[in-house]
């Protein structure tokens, strides 16, 4: 499943593969809610259609405005500025930065993909780049308001204080355990226009 | 979500007034993106979906509103796997606290369920390949493991 074309790999053909994959649980949960609806009752069908629904919802209202926000990164932010600041030889600050960022978002995960690739492309070092996916489902700042809500600032404020050093620890032990020779989409897509863009910034 | 939004629409415009060609190429790169990420996330997602309305919540309910072994590792099997918005989620963790859930089982669920994505692997492989996603995602459940054991320590 070495899935799709690599992310912000620039205008290219579509490829039918990955709607193909895509496309068909998603036509089954369609259909399934359809006959639940219309032709006969089917509660699990509706209940995953309704499912389908609010997770479609909840993508939309985060995902496209996150891909302009990166998109405008890539343009604007020149690459020797993240080089120095989060680069390989940044220093603890960058741990700091990091962290900070990834407090003032909100969403899935995988709504910080993008986010993370883009700093990685830029010259972030790996292990800020985890340290950043870390943070971001350690202590998003939304997430913590519901937390603090329904289980209390005790259990929020420690399991914070917990995580933050553990997802830190791991983001400079990944570092260390990928191989210099691994393939990694997201730095190998090429998108001459832009960089070009970032040198003159 | 508006302050995103907001701030999107701030950036977008200050971009625009600054240079119409560069601001033009960004939105290019984002529907680039989009366009590349939307097909496998809706498969992701339906298939999610499909997963949650097929095992019963009641049972689910009984197997985490505990605080044995077999409730931790169910914990962090579902939050391994599911893919819950915290909106959702802590109101479910709070069900489970009331049900008798410890310490150790909510962090796992909780833990797990923010930075380990079973489901949404193949989007970060798309992203970081095969060999760094499942290598960040095995490291993130160890984490999850220490951390829950870490707060039954601290808060019980």
């Amino acid at each position: 499943m070495s899935a799709g074309p690599p992310p912000g790999s620039g205008p290219q053909r579509p490829r039918l593969r990955p709607w193909v994959l895509g496309g068909l649980p998603a036509l089954a949960v369609l259909a399934m809610w359809a006959y639940g609806t219309w032709v006969q009752p089917f509660p699990m069908g509706q209940e995953a259609g309704a499912g389908f629904g609010r997770f479609l919802l909840e993508m939309l209202q985060i995902l496209p405005a996150m891909f302009v926000l990166v998109g405008l990164f890539d343009v604007w932010v020149p690459k020797r500025v993240i080089e120095r600041h989060l680069g390989r030889s940044s220093g603890p600050l960058a741990i700091l930065w990091m962290v900070l960022l990834a407090m003032l978002q909100a969403g899935p995960l995988y709504a910080a993909f993008p986010v993370a690739a883009a700093l990685w492309r830029k010259g972030t070092a790996p292990r800020n780049v985890f340290i950043y996916l870390g943070a971001f489902s350690a202590a998003k700042i939304p997430m913590l308001t519901f937390e603090v809500a329904f289980l209390g600032w005790q259990f929020s404020l420690v399991r914070t204080a917990v995580t933050l050093p553990v997802f830190i620890a791991l983001g400079y032990l990944l570092e260390r355990l990928i191989p210099p020779d691994t393939h990694i989409p997201c730095l190998e897509a090429r998108v001459p226009a832009s960089s070009a863009g970032a040198r003159e910034a | 979500m508006i302050v995103l939004w907001v701030l999107t629409g701030v950036a977008l415009l200050a971009s625009l007034l600054a240079d119409r060609r560069k601001t033009l190429q960004a939105l290019r790169r984002a529907l680039a993106m989009l366009q590349s990420v939307f097909p496998l996330l809706l498969g992701v997602l339906a298939a999610v979906s499909l997963l949650l309305a097929t095992v019963p919540a009641s049972t689910l309910a009984e197997i985490l509103g505990g605080s044995g072994p077999l409730s931790f590792v169910v914990a962090l099997l579902v939050g391994s796997v599911a893919l819950i918005p915290a909106f959702v989620a802590y109101p479910l963790a709070a069900v489970l606290r009331d049900l008798g859930a410890g310490v150790g089982v909510l962090a796992a669920f909780v833990t797990t369920l923010m930075m380990v994505g079973v489901t949404t692997l193949p989007i970060e492989i798309s992203f970081f390949g095969r060999r760094v996603a499942l290598l960040r995602n095995a490291l993130a459940f160890g984490g999850a493991v220490v951390v829950a054991l870490v707060m039954v320590l601290v808060l019980v």
